[in-house]
């Protein structure tokens, strides 16, 4: 059961081979037994999920079951959740307990799905290692001493280490894709606007996609189904019809022109990493994918334009942490000003205080024109760049992370190494395209390796067919990590 | 061009971000690394290109002009750091 895909465990709960409730424990019991190594879970609450389960088990007597119902979701600790306690990884929301649920968590809870507890992170989303959390860093399932990558380092360890059958998690600048790739699991971050953002703890609003972490391109499917849709209460939610995702993972991949970006391949691409693609990319070529070498000239101003951009609109949404309305609030104030400083001293790790101020500068008066005009200015050319890719392929594909996982701390003092790592990822952000990361391999001291699969605007159902039909033909995903010591 | 320890402060002050001596150095160091990060931006030609504020250019929509929320004040500051008969409260400001 806990390597089964979410179409097995839907049959199996179907058949009532399992009950809801027995695959609710089943996950929790591994979840209490690994999660003191890990530290995937800030938040378990077996009580509530198993209320949760038997309410399925109900549905699907009654059999009014969706296929979701009955099944445990693990959730990023960002998306607020009405009962739970929702931290975003950050001492600032160590005692917020959520008087309302995000549009993702409704869609779930409307699906039948159990919560099956609240997922480790970087503290509100900033990072590439889940280090910055306040309740301390994720580790790998793969490698105890390496980081799982960031900022949902907590969903994609728990997917690694079975400690659930399928998670959420949220993408501003990589945070689903990067660690999907360095823990060796599946991520999607879907087409801006397809997810709503309502209850969604915002990072960058410009920038922000929640989407869903498992083993497979299926399971991503068939969790996206449940996750998109219009919400009135996000302003840039897209008002679409309805689809089903997994309406084209069958179809032949013969003639899908497959674009390789050609400056995703040169200098800063570890040399295991770059022979792991290179193997995938024959593998598409052997299934009748059709190769395009194509180019993205202003991809490596991505990096640099990001840490203006998203800072930005970071210092303003985090300007509502002013220990006022929720959240921490110091002690031993002098007066309004000095609980504010304090508040935001204490209350916020040193890496989102790094990005407020770098948000603050760059918005400040005589800077604007330098620094966010500027940026904006190389989004334009970055989004017109794959707007001229699409018109010679349909999908791109090219590494996810220029390396494997890397040991906890290595890169902890050194932001800009550590902004470094989301240098092929960044770009589909900056332009609003749906983008995935599945695992092709393994690398250095036999640590996964992502493949980074980028489409264009509303083409998740033909970016889940190719990564489907590259996981029917290998079997990366379905590797698990042998050595998780309790 | 490289930020004083002034600026930091003066940055740190617009935050509402309380920062000791040590702190801020520390984080000029790491703010100056950055910014000569961000500084690779100004070497391209963006004449004439229209800024990007948006993964999408959407355009906003607009609704109905009626109540679609009910009152749940007591549920909202439940959450609260201090609240009375309904009211934030905050460390008197006027004297």
């Amino acid at each position: 059961m806990l390597n089964a895909s979410l179409k097995e465990l839907s049959a199996a709960l179907a058949q009532k081979k399992i009950s809801s409730a027995e695959l609710t424990k089943l996950f929790l019991d591994r979840t209490s037994r690994l999660n003191g190594a890990l530290n995937a879970f800030i938040t378990v609450e077996a009580e509530k999920s198993l209320a949760q389960a038997h309410a399925a088990d109900e549905r699907i007597a009654k059999g009014d079951a969706q296929p979701l119902t009955g099944i445990p979701v693990a959730h990023k600790d960002i998306f607020v959740t009405k009962g739970w306690r929702t931290t975003c990884g950050s001492k600032m929301l160590s005692n917020f307990v959520s008087p309302y649920d995000a549009h993702v968590i409704e869609r779930f809870n409307d699906a039948g799905a159990v919560i099956l507890g609240k997922t480790n992170m970087d503290e509100f989303a900033m990072g590439s290692s889940s280090e910055t959390s306040f309740y301390g860093p994720v580790k790998n399932p793969w490698n105890q001493e390496r980081v799982p990558g960031g900022s949902s380092g907590g969903s994609t360890a728990a997917i690694a280490a079975r400690m659930a059958p399928a998670a959420t998690g949220t993408d501003t600048g990589g945070s689903i894709r990067q660690p999907a790739a360095l823990s060796g699991v599946s991520g999607l971050k879907p087409t801006y606007g397809l997810v709503s953002r309502y209850g969604m703890i915002a990072f960058a609003s410009s920038l922000d996609q929640g989407g869903p972490i498992a083993k497979s391109a299926e399971d991503l499917a068939l969790l996206l189904n449940v996750m998109a849709g219009f919400d009135g209460r996000d302003s840039t939610s897209v008002e679409r019809a309805a689809e089903d995702y997994r309406r084209e993972l069958d179809r032949p991949l013969a003639g899908l022109r497959v674009g390789v970006p050609k400056e995703h391949f040169g200098e800063g691409l570890a040399a295991d990493v770059g022979k792991a693609i290179e193997a995938a990319l024959a593998q598409l070529d052997k299934l009748g994918a059709k190769r395009v070498s194509i180019s993205l000239p202003n991809s490596g101003l991505s990096v640099p334009a990001y840490y203006v951009i998203a800072p930005a609109e970071a210092s303003s949404n985090l300007s509502r942490f002013d220990g006022v309305r929720y959240g921490y609030r110091a002690k031993g104030y002098r007066d309004l000003a000095d609980m504010y400083f304090r508040t935001r001293a204490e209350g916020f790790g040193a890496e989102v205080r790094r990005r407020i101020l770098i948000g603050t500068y760059v918005l400040s008066h005589g800077y604007y024109d330098a620094y966010y005009l500027k940026a904006q200015k190389i989004r334009r050319l970055i989004a017109d760049d794959f707007a001229a890719a699409f018109k010679q392929c349909d999908v791109i594909v090219g590494p996810t992370a220029p390396t494997v996982a890397f040991k906890i701390g290595a890169k902890a003092a050194d932001p800009v190494q550590m902004y470094l790592n989301d240098i092929y990822t960044i770009p589909a952000n900056l332009a609003g395209l749906p983008a995935m990361s599945i695992p092709c391999g393994f690398g250095k001291d036999d640590l996964p390796v992502g493949l980074h699969i980028v489409g264009n605007y509303f083409s998740e159902a033909r970016m889940l067919n190719l990564a489907h039909q590259y996981q029917k033909a290998t079997d990366w995903h379905e590797r698990e990590p042998a050595g998780v010591r309790p | 061009m490289p930020l004083s320890s002034e600026e930091v402060r003066r940055i740190a002050e617009l935050a509402r971000i309380g920062v000791s001596d040590a702190e801020a150095a520390a984080v000029q160091a790491q703010l100056n690394d950055i910014f000569e990060l961000i500084g690779r931006m100004q070497k391209v030609d963006t004449e004439g290109v229209a800024p990007m504020s948006h993964g999408q250019d959407l355009k906003l929509r607009l609704r109905d002009d009626v109540v679609t929320e009910r009152d749940q004040r007591e549920r909202f500051q439940s959450v609260a750091p201090k609240v009375e008969r309904g009211l934030y409260l905050v460390p008197k400001v006027i004297e």
